[in-house]
């Protein structure tokens, strides 16, 4: 295991410690296992790894979508192991965001709609703003065009990039993203690429990739390898 | 709620066909609810009203509710007395003129005197048995409704007629008698005195038109041989709600038993409650049918949109949301189903309050009787949205019990 990076501030905005996720069966399989790590702010990081070695589960623990067995997530400085399914739920609203791999976006509602939904759920700025600030986000990302079209009548690259979009609606700390690119040509695999690049140079928002693409992985300012569920190596590039 | 009530909506509208006919079921269930409660209720109050019309709303009787307490039993604990009966039993109400007076202080509503007695009337060779009532005919108008079943004469002839008769045309039409035709009533005591008919009436009550005569008060005491003895006195009150309360202050005033009309009609009431419990039981079933309608959606719907609640919780979306969601669901259709059915139910009953009938037994009725109440509505209503509410609960219940790692590993 490599040695982990310095966070840039004095509270890394993410820390990992003694992670592990077991599945209870009957034989019980151990999904990560004893990862620790921290992330400190601005930072764009790929998680690489073998099929099976634990990235998607990894980043669920991160993104506390899913409980961990042993171990512990602070984000901020604060443990989370102990707030409960709604607590986890608000945090998640408010300082986490995400993009799967598939853009996951609800079918029923526009491109406008979808980036809106998130700020509505957490209510803080004005319905004035919320648009506003919808629209500016949808716009950055070239969608300015796109905005009253459902996810079907939008092409794959277009779809990610309202995913990407309302990953930021709520102006999260941390964007946890889960093969973002996994299903998209290379075109359009670009433009995402671009988009969270952008993202974490000009808003300052940390940005943790899964990505099985080495090659994009490579242009990350940092890359955690895992091998069977355990931290392989963590290096900057 | 309004995020998540658009949510719900557009949720339903995608599915527009399994919402129709869901929201069908409930409007069915509504609709025909409301119709059925309107005709239970109608005639439930037809018949109240012909009920209260034709009895007194108090009867005071000359009896007593329980046999008075003997001397000896006051002082003796062992002392029981049954079937004790004094020497000479001379019932009715004494000192009737002071009785009434002492009524009329306080009770709000008119007051009749009444003297009634078994007795045989004969025309012409034939006899029939009947019950007399001896009226104050003025007094008898305000508290009956006898004078609107008049059929030939006037009943307040019986006033200027002292030995006036007013009997039923089924009783005139047995005997073969007529208006002016004088018959002969013989009472049990074998005293008998000649009466002129002045006037015949129909209640549409075949026991009543052929079995009850009114003569004059003063009339009837000699004929019974009880001069200045009444047996009841009927009131008709104002306000018919007091009845309970002026019936038991009076039998606490005079001693002797005083009956209101939901006390003499206490079987009927308790009749007319359990026919509400069927209907109101029946209308529940309809609707919990249709609750299963909303359920069978719904649960598609979670289904279907397995992969939304697991966006909508990566979002922040906590658990109560996800339920709020899905019950929403469920409320729209009920909501809807609600409007729909109201308007049913108002259009169901509005047509049969139409509905003509042409009966030719006793009992007239020439249309059915509706009664439009809100409150049928509102019932109809809230059952419905319960029944929507927990038709929503359960697959929402799961839904918000969904694991999105679950469900998001199996998409990608």
């Amino acid at each position: 295991m490599s040695a982990a990076p310095q966070p840039k501030a004095d509270t890394p905005l993410l820390e990992v410690s003694g992670l592990t996720r077991i599945l209870p069966a009957v034989v019980p399989v151990t999904l990560v296992k004893d990862v620790t790590f921290t992330v400190g702010e601005s930072e764009f990081v790929a998680i690489t790894g073998p099929s099976g070695s634990g990235k998607s589960s990894l980043l669920y623990l991160l993104g506390l979508l899913d409980r961990p067995t042993k171990g512990e997530v602070r984000i901020g400085g604060s443990p989370t192991h102990d707030l409960s399914s709604a607590e986890m739920a608000h945090l998640r609203l408010e300082k986490l965001g995400f993009v799967f791999q598939f853009h996951f976006l609800l079918p029923e509602f526009t491109a406008l709609d979808n980036v809106l939904i998130p700020m509505q759920r957490l209510g803080k700025l004005s319905r004035k703003a919320q648009e506003e600030h919808a629209r500016g986000l949808l716009a950055d990302l070239g969608l300015e065009a796109f905005l009253h079209r459902r996810p079907e009548q939008l092409s794959g690259g277009q779809r990610q990039r309202v995913a990407v979009a309302r990953a930021l609606a709520n102006s999260p700390d941390l964007i946890l993203a889960d093969e973002p690119t996994g299903s998209l040509d290379s075109a359009a695999t670009e433009q995402v690429f671009e988009s969270l690049q952008k993202i974490v140079e000009r808003q300052g928002t940390t940005v943790i990739a899964v990505t099985h693409d080495l090659e994009l992985a490579a242009r990350m300012a940092r890359r955690i390898h895992l091998v069977d569920g355990m931290v392989d190596f963590d290096r900057r590039s | 709620m309004i995020l998540l009530l658009r949510i719900a909506a557009t949720h339903v509208r995608n599915r527009l066909r399994q919402t129709v006919v869901s929201t069908l079921g409930v409007a069915l269930g509504v609709g025909f609810s409301v119709a059925m409660a309107s005709l239970m209720e109608g005639s439930q109050r037809d018949f109240m009203a012909t009920l209260i019309e034709a009895i007194p709303h108090v009867e005071i009787l000359d009896e007593q509710r329980a046999p008075r307490d003997q001397p000896a039993s006051l002082k003796y604990d062992a002392v029981v007395f049954h079937g004790l009966r004094p020497k000479e039993d001379l019932r009715g109400i004494r000192n009737p003129t002071e009785a009434l007076a002492s009524l009329r202080d306080w009770v709000g509503g008119m007051l009749a005197p009444r003297l009634s007695g078994q007795a045989v009337l004969r025309y012409s060779g034939q006899d029939i048995g009947l019950t007399l009532i001896g009226v104050v005919p003025r007094r008898e108008l305000a508290v009956s409704k006898i004078g609107e079943d008049m059929r030939l004469g006037s009943f307040n002839d019986l006033d200027t007629t002292s030995n006036g008769l007013v009997i039923g045309d089924k009783a005139a039409s047995r005997l073969g008698a007529d208006l002016g035709d004088t018959v002969t009533l013989t009472s049990a005591n074998g005293v008998a005195k000649r009466f002129k008919i002045v006037g015949l009436f129909h209640t549409g009550i075949t026991t009543s038109d052929e079995g009850l005569a009114y003569a004059p008060l003063k009339a009837v005491q000699i004929l019974l041989e009880k001069p200045d003895i009444i047996n009841s006195i009927s009131i008709h009150l104002n306000r018919i709600k007091d009845a309970n309360e002026v019936a038991a202050r009076a039998e606490r005033q005079l001693g002797y038993k005083a009956v209101s009309w939901e006390e003499a009609n206490e079987g009927l009431m308790e009749a007319f409650f359990v026919r509400n419990v069927i209907m109101y039981t029946v209308v529940g079933a309809i609707l919990v049918v249709a609750g299963f309608g909303i359920y069978n959606i719904v649960s598609t719907i979670v289904h279907e949109k397995a992969k939304d609640i697991a966006i909508l919780k990566s979002l922040g979306f906590p658990e109560g949301d996800i339920q709020r969601i899905f019950v929403l669901e469920g409320l729209v259709i009920g909501v809807l189903g609600a409007i729909a059915g109201s308007c049913l139910g108002f259009a169901l009953s509005s047509y049969l309050a139409t509905v003509k009938f042409e009966l030719t037994t006793d009992v007239e009725m020439t249309r059915l009787p509706i009664h439009f109440s809100v409150y049928h509505y509102v019932i109809a209503c809230l059952l419905a949205l319960f029944s929507s509410a927990i038709a929503g609960l359960l697959p929402a219940r799961k839904a918000a019990r969904l694991n999105p790692v679950d469900i998001i590993r199996g998409a990608t």
